[in-house]
């Protein structure tokens, strides 16, 4: 131990020092600055004994890559430390992370209120889990706190919310819903894969579970898939409404994880069961990309959001344009949230309705340059998506406002480029969008146009 | 009455801040000071059940290079070392006493203390100011409220290596283990 280093321990390092820093100090054995990426399977133990305590859980050991990786567990403890948690458990994908805490924390039978504005892929997760593993679902309107009293049931045990919804850009009322949840003893997880803890850490708003998709904003460069859940250490799991989690565990010899680990018994189940048993873990390399993503968060979500308000506000000025559902923008109806949550921005990814429906909609798609027409969000490249030509295509105009869609509904997420040229970009894609094309240029969308030469 | 508090959540401080200052007694600096220079520590209400988190924590720390002497008056043996009856029985020096005992039995293990320990450290839960403050009367040093594997494992050990929050932040090398 190097004396040097104290004096650091209580020092309050600020954010942008942690991002660059937690979780990745100079590698003892070779002196290596950047974190290595510990491409291996396994870990030679020093003797029986240490194989045995490491099995057992009481040392803290690496055994296998499925459960723990240095390099893995290296960006676990920044997005730990970011988020102001205990700890966090890295998974393979953001849907793998959040099953993986559904699975730690309910059995079959155990019902979760979830707000209804989730994003689509969790929304279909929770659907299929209901009828597989026999966990209920109420979904509810998420505006309104008093709404989630109303999901509460004998049997809910988790409340599941987004800080930023998508694609509607509702905000969380995560305070006073983390209220509403712990009066009934159970624990608030929140999605906060838009806001990124650089624009808003739940936990310190009360909610007990952070949940991301680190294929986002985290990672940035839209290169890897990735999940991680991070947990405050502070729910009282061991209420009486959580056998699974402070009971003794038949797989570990009837130890008791609440008993025995204390704060950290909630991430020590969710590892040493639910990722060994489910398998859905994080590749090192793969952490190795987000650790160094997540070193420049802080200067990318400024930039993010600085230019998602600019194009916001320039699209609330053009007649091409019916609504922007920005909910930075003044008058938004979620000002006051945006004020209190997430005073440095409202993220970066938001939904606008063009007039002309689905055909101005592929017109305004094909004509874009820059924003790359993709299934993805939270790229430091800007990104764009016409729900009604793509992912909703098999939708007619009334299902699609069923899902709360407009056929003319345009999914931006806007990257780090220079704002007047994303603004020179959108604007040939929204007079594209408000000139009917003749016939023969109507291709649709995601079919090969053939090049005259 | 329990042996066994151990790792389990502290109970909730009073919302509005009222509760006792225990910062004073949970320093990064003093913990780490006084995991590097212990050698000896007398762990009381040590458990002979494998599972048992007392177990958990004398188990680690001797693993970890400390001579650990169990403080256990029902048993005879307990991690291969012989049990005391109580701290004043304790025939040999003592850096720290670990305590996992409920918080009623602290102001008697304080007084055994004088003169026979340099530090007590009262695992999670084990909350008691005035017998903490007696302790400093007495020329003890007190952590409070804090699990001594878990600390060892965050200043000196392997805690990140399953992705828990260490706060340590430095660019300087550490000695290779």
């Amino acid at each position: 131990m190097s004396e040097r280093e104290v004096g650091a321990e209580t020092r309050e390092f600020g954010f942008a020092t942690r991002a660059v820093h937690a979780g990745a100090r100079p590698e003892p054995h070779s002196g290596a600055r950047a974190t290595p990426i510990f491409q291996t399977t396994s870990y030679v133990f020093e003797d029986p004994e240490a194989a045995a305590a490491y099995f057992n859980l009481q040392e803290y050991g690496n055994t296998y890559s499925r459960i723990m990786n240095p390099t893995v567990a290296a960006f676990e403890e920044r997005i730990a430390n970011l988020e102001g948690g205990v700890g966090a458990v890295a998974f393979a994908s953001g849907l793998a992370a959040q099953a993986g805490a559904f699975f730690t924390a309910l059995p079959p039978g155990d019902q979760v209120g979830a707000s209804r504005a989730l994003y689509g892929g969790t929304l279909t997760q929770l659907k299929h889990l209901e009828r597989k593993l026999g966990f209920g679902v109420t979904f509810v309107d998420p505006d309104e706190p008093d709404n989630w009293k109303e999901a509460v049931r004998p049997e809910t045990r988790l409340f599941f919310g987004e800080t930023i919804g998508n694609p509607g850009g509702n905000v969380l009322d995560i305070d006073a819903v983390a209220e509403i949840a712990h009066r009934h003893g159970v624990p608030l997880m929140v999605d906060s894969t838009f806001a990124t803890p650089y624009l808003c850490r739940p936990l310190e708003w009360g909610a007990d579970i952070v949940v991301h998709s680190t294929t986002k904003f985290i990672g940035g460069h839209g290169n890897s898939i990735g999940g991680v859940v991070v947990e405050s250490g502070r729910f009282p799991w061991d209420n009486g409404k959580f056998p699974g989690i402070a009971d003794p565990s038949p797989a570990y010899h009837g130890l008791a994880f609440q008993a025995t680990f204390g704060e950290y018994g909630f991430l020590m189940k969710l590892r040493a069961e639910t990722l060994r048993d489910l398998g859905a873990c994080m590749s090192p390399f793969n952490a190795f990309l987000f650790g160094l993503g997540a070193e420049t968060l802080p200067l990318r979500m400024e930039r993010h959001t600085a230019n998602a308000l600019e194009v916001a506000t320039f699209l609330t000025g053009r007649p091409e344009v019916e609504t922007v559902a920005h909910p930075g923008l003044h008058g938004s109806r979620y000002a006051a949230l945006v004020a209190k949550y997430l005073p440095r921005g409202a993220g970066a990814v938001f939904s606008f309705n063009l007039k002309g429906g689905r055909e101005a909609g592929a017109r305004f798609i094909r004509e874009l340059n820059l924003f790359s027409h993709l299934a993805n969000v939270g790229d430091a490249k800007s990104l764009v998506i016409h729900p009604a030509s793509t992912t909703h295509r098999q939708l007619d105009d009334e299902e699609l406002r069923g899902a709360g869609i407009s056929p003319g509904t345009i999914r931006l997420s806007v990257g780090i480029e220079d704002p007047r040229d994303l603004i020179w970009d959108l604007t040939r894609g929204l007079e594209a969008a408000a000139t009917p094309a003749s016939e023969d240029d109507e291709a649709p969308i995601g079919e090969t146009i053939e090049c005259p030469l | 009455m329990s042996s066994v508090i151990a790792c389990e959540l502290p109970p909730p401080l009073p919302a509005d801040g009222s509760g006792p200052d225990l910062g004073q007694y949970q320093d990064a600096g003093t913990i780490r000071r006084l995991l590097t220079s212990a050698r000896t520590v007398a762990v009381v209400g040590l458990s002979p059940k494998e599972l048992r988190a007392s177990y958990f924590v004398g188990f680690y720390l001797q693993r970890n290079g400390y001579r650990v002497v169990p403080v256990n008056p029902r048993e005879k043996e307990i991690l291969g070392e012989q049990c005391y009856p109580s701290v004043a029985a304790i025939e040999e020096p003592v850096d720290i006493v670990n305590v996992f005992r409920a918080p009623a039995a602290v102001p008697g293990i304080v007084e055994e203390c004088a003169g026979r320990a340099k530090a007590i450290w009262l695992q999670y839960g084990v909350i008691h100011p005035e017998a903490a403050e007696r302790a400093r009367e007495l020329g003890i040093e007190v952590v409070m409220d804090r699990c001594m594997k878990v600390e060892h494992a965050r200043h000196l050990g392997r805690l990140h290596w399953l992705g828990f929050t260490t706060r340590r932040i430095t660019a300087r090398r550490p000695e290779a283990p």
